[in-house]
């Protein structure tokens, strides 16, 4: 039996970008072309199209498959097609040029490792070529080498391409960009495409060489391991935690943490379909992992070695572009994707905004990032984010902005100093069990200790009902406390404003201190507005992560009742303007969807509500 | 990770964040090769599990061996499918072999229209597909979450950013996804898989009498081609040397320019 020849090596992906009109998709069409790659009857069905149009032979064509951009002779979102090249496989990418199609320049230059930037001898450098060039190196891509096309409309000039080539290093080292190599070709009589032809006798350079002589890049084998979970499925009573190693490998028996929530867990399996397979799992591979302890996991996790942790942080520096029809303003609300985390943000601070057709960063002019611009940002997220610098590690450094559903823009992590509270943790701390088992103390109080979290509108009735139901459970001989917002931020919380960070950290603090009173044996009350989803979310994880019961009550009342309520004369300042970022005026309430009990205090009366609410936390505690 | 590897990894990828995003997702299962290579990558994503249904359309004109190749499978497998057919066009023999509708309207009314039947039926929020990049032009230009309007129809100008795994899969109501795991596969690498794994796909595609299929569709539209191969590494060496298009036996691609355009516009995949 002969022997089965190797599999298909990775290909290189590899753009090839520019300006309109500058010959990317003719230049493809010739390479194609001429290295064999083109299933028979192609050229033919092309020079029958082009027939039908009365145009001449289109190499364009050959990538320009929509009917709509052989009308109108331009590009309108990437092709990507295999050349056959001496040595491997080359996918090319053949982006569009024209301004208004960046959004799919970029879907295609994004999963290149390596380009070819374009510029046309007659035209030279353009916007859009400046634009694309910046787009290259905030894309990560450092292997670029410059085409200057249409060489025949200056007569194959040494002098003009020397030009070119002199203005280009100027503009692209400005942007870090280092072209490996300078070519010139003319596309229509294939002088330099695949053979240098006479007509260029100064140059013996062709773009199929440079082509072939770009090796395909590494992986970041050596990276440190980053894990992102992309969901957690339920199988015969296991845990499958399902996601892709993104940097580094990960191995059965490894100490890993869990972030943001800085939890210690151990792998105990590595799980695939149909075999388990090797026990350890590299860059790159999708797979799901099993934890040998019963804690809490859902999508948007990390996991990292303890040796090597990511940064966690309220806060975000960036660099940004924007490829969204409407400018971004400083203040905007958008939110955060990055590997399967999603978070509302604001922006915060915006720097160095500009348009990099038209400008160098250091001319940053805008007081807005311009569509198709780009900037130098702060994000202030709502929640925790799990990063890394993106030069450190590029799957954890970059993220898409998202305005609604849409994708608006993305960026690169500029800075990941680890946030000091919640990142670092001291090799030398190490957690003391008691000696007191949750057992002993649910015997000694008669009911188990656990955190109940009452959301809703100032005005809604938190506090009221949250005193009504402890003086209920005192009286029945329960350990029972309050732990209310406004007290709070007399003492433990008072350092904080209401600043969307400061309000993540009020409710981050409030749950801590539930979370150590229910392991102590307490029923606590935390009566706190708490208006995001995602803090609450984070509140109910630290609970979980203490081993406490948690139930989330949502206290409601329409916005006009507790408006009118008003017990602290608060919506009436909030009116005046005199309060700022006031939950329901101008800032928002996101409702619970999924809270264990919703109390309408607009329909039922203190009573009423006090006893349902008792009876549900008595059968939720029983010892 | 060799670039077998790799593909597999990123169409698991693409399959998980289908399954987190949509409510009712369903996979559009054509019984071609592409299909059932994507059936083993869905059982590897979801550790042996086929979390959704498989939908086929059915246009009455496949061939027997596919329809048993199907029904077999979906018994052994434990699978969910749900068959769409055009009733009234099968009836009314309003179609292409009857000598009643061109090649190209005849899929129009016996794949799209009852594949829009089925899917707002279902009232999925999406579907799989195993298309390609390399199979024909348009494909080239899709996207992993390419999104449909009400009417079923591709806005292939307005197609919405991807890039670093990040994928749009909101698109409003009365909208659906279609979910491409397989883009970045070629032809060669199906079949490299399939021997790699050892799928099984439809006799077809092993030549007999020195012919084989090497895209399966309606058996009035689908040719043969001159081949010896009669095994999978046989058909992988094949391909590797062939300068023949995988779509070259399909008839109603050459109708005319623009038409597999105009089809999957209009919703087809």
């Amino acid at each position: 039996m002969p022997s089965a020849p190797p599999a298909s090596a990775a290909p290189l992906r590899l753009v090839i970008c520019g300006s309109v009109d500058h010959g990317k998709s003719t230049l493809v069409g010739r390479l194609l072309a001429e290295t064999g790659t083109l299933p028979e009857g192609k050229v033919e069905s092309v020079r029958a199209a082009c027939a039908r149009r009365g145009v001449d032979f289109e190499w364009a064509f050959l990538t320009d498959a929509l009917q709509a951009e052989r009308d109108q002779n331009v590009t309108i979102d990437s092709a990507q097609i295999v050349l056959k090249a001496p040595g491997r496989d080359i996918v090319l990418i053949d982006a569009p040029g024209h301004e208004e199609f960046l959004r799919n320049m970029i879907t295609g230059a994004a999963t290149a490792e390596a380009a070819l930037l374009l510029v046309a001898a007659d035209e030279g450098w353009r916007a859009q070529s400046r634009r694309h060039a910046f787009l290259l190196g905030l894309l990560g891509l450092r292997r670029v080498a410059v085409v200057v096309t249409k060489m025949d409309r200056v007569d194959y000039s040494a002098q003009v391409f020397r030009d070119l080539r002199a203005e280009g290093e100027v503009l692209l080292g400005a942007l870090g960009l280092e072209p490996f190599a300078w070519v010139g070709v003319s596309a229509r009589s294939g002088a330099g495409v695949t053979s240098a032809g006479p007509e260029m006798p100064w140059q013996n350079a062709t773009v199929l060489a440079t082509l072939t002589a770009c090796a395909p890049g590494a992986a970041a084998a050596e990276a440190a391991l980053r894990f992102v979970v992309q969901d957690v499925y339920r199988q015969d009573g296991r845990r499958l935690v399902a996601g892709r190693v993104e940097s580094g490998r990960v191995s059965a028996g490894d100490a890993i943490v869990l972030w943001p929530f800085h939890k210690d867990a151990t792998v105990a399996s590595i799980e695939r379909w149909p075999q388990p397979g090797a026990q350890t799992a590299g860059v790159g591979e999708s797979i799901a992992l099993t934890l040998a302890e019963p804690v809490f996991v859902e999508r948007g996790y990390v996991l990292s070695h303890p040796s090597a942790p990511p940064a966690v942080s309220n806060q975000l520096h960036a660099s940004i572009f924007w490829i969204a029809p409407t400018p971004l303003a400083l203040g905007a609300e958008v939110r955060v994707k990055l590997g399967t985390q999603q978070v509302a943000a604001r922006v915060a601070s915006l720097g160095r905004a500009f348009d990099p057709g038209r400008e160098m960063p250091e001319q940053a002019s805008a007081a807005e990032v311009p569509p198709n611009g780009a900037a130098e940002v702060v994000l202030q997220l709502h929640a925790p984010l799990v990063f890394d610098r993106h030069d450190h590690i590029a799957a954890l450094g970059r993220f898409v902005l998202l305005l609604g559903a849409r994708i608006g823009g993305g960026g690169i992590v500029t800075q990941a100093e680890p946030a000091v509270r919640l990142a670092t943790k001291s090799a030398n701390i190490t957690e003391s069990a008691g000696s007191i088992t949750a057992a002993e103390r649910t015997r000694r109080h008669g009911h188990r200790g656990a955190v109940v979290w009452l959301t809703g509108l100032s005005g809604a009735g938190k506090s009221t009902l949250a005193r009504g139901v402890e003086r209920e459970l005192f009286a029945r001989g329960s350990l029972v406390t309050v732990l209310d917002g406004d007290n709070l931020r007399r003492g433990l919380n008072s350092d904080l404003g209401f600043a969307p960070a400061d309000r993540v950290e009020n409710i981050r603090r409030a749950a801590e201190a539930a979370r150590l009173l229910a392991e102590a044996g307490c029923i606590v009350l935390v009566a706190l507005i708490s208006p995001y989803r995602a803090d609450r979310a984070a509140a109910r994880r630290i609970a979980l992560e203490g081993g406490c019961d948690f139930a989330e009550v949502f206290v409601r009342a329409p916005l006009a009742v507790c408006e009118q309520r008003d017990p602290k004369q608060l919506y009436r300042k909030a009116r005046a303007g005199l309060i700022k970022q006031f939950t329901g005026i101008d800032a928002p309430y996101e409702e619970p969807e999924d809270a264990e009990i919703v109390v309408r205090t607009d329909e039922v009366g203190v009573g009423e509500a006090t006893e349902l609410l008792v009876a549900e936390i008595v059968r939720r505690t029983r010892a | 990770m060799t670039h077998l590897d790799s593909l597999e990894a990123e169409s698991i990828y693409v399959l998980r964040e289908a399954a987190h995003h949509f409510q009712k997702l369903g996979m559009l299962w054509s019984i071609g090769k592409d299909s059932c290579a994507m059936l083993n990558l869905v059982r590897k994503a979801f550790l042996g599990r086929v979390p959704f249904p498989l939908v086929h359309i059915d246009t009455s004109f496949k061939p027997p061996e596919m329809i048993e190749f199907r029904d077999r499978l979906v018994r052994e497998w434990g699978l969910q499918l749900i068959v769409g057919r055009n009733e009234p066009a099968l009836t009314a023999a309003d179609t292409f072999p009857a000598g009643r509708r061109t090649r190209v309207e005849c899929c129009g009314l016996l794949k799209t229209e009852p594949l829009r039947a089925t899917l707002a039926a279902q009232g999925f929020d999406a579907v799989i597909a195993g298309i390609r990049r390399d199979e024909e032009g348009t494909r080239a230009k899709e996207r992993f979450f390419s999104p449909r309007g009400v009417a079923n129809d591709w806005n292939v100008k307005q197609q919405p950013p991807e890039f670093w795994g990040q994928f749009q899969t909101d698109f409003g109501p009365g909208t659906h996804v279609r979910v491409h795991p397989l883009l970045h596969w070629t032809e060669l690498n199906i079949w490299e898989y399939i021997e790699r794994e050892g799928i099984e796909v439809v006799s077809l595609y092993f030549a007999k009498d020195g012919r084989r299929h090497r895209s399966l569709g309606c058996w009035p539209c689908t040719g043969t081609f001159e081949s010896q191969a009669t095994t999978v590494p046989e058909i992988v060496a094949e391909l590797r040397a062939t300068r023949l298009s995988e779509r070259a036996g399909r008839a109603q691609d050459a109708e005319s320019e623009g038409a597999f355009e105009a089809l999957r516009a209009s919703g087809y995949m």
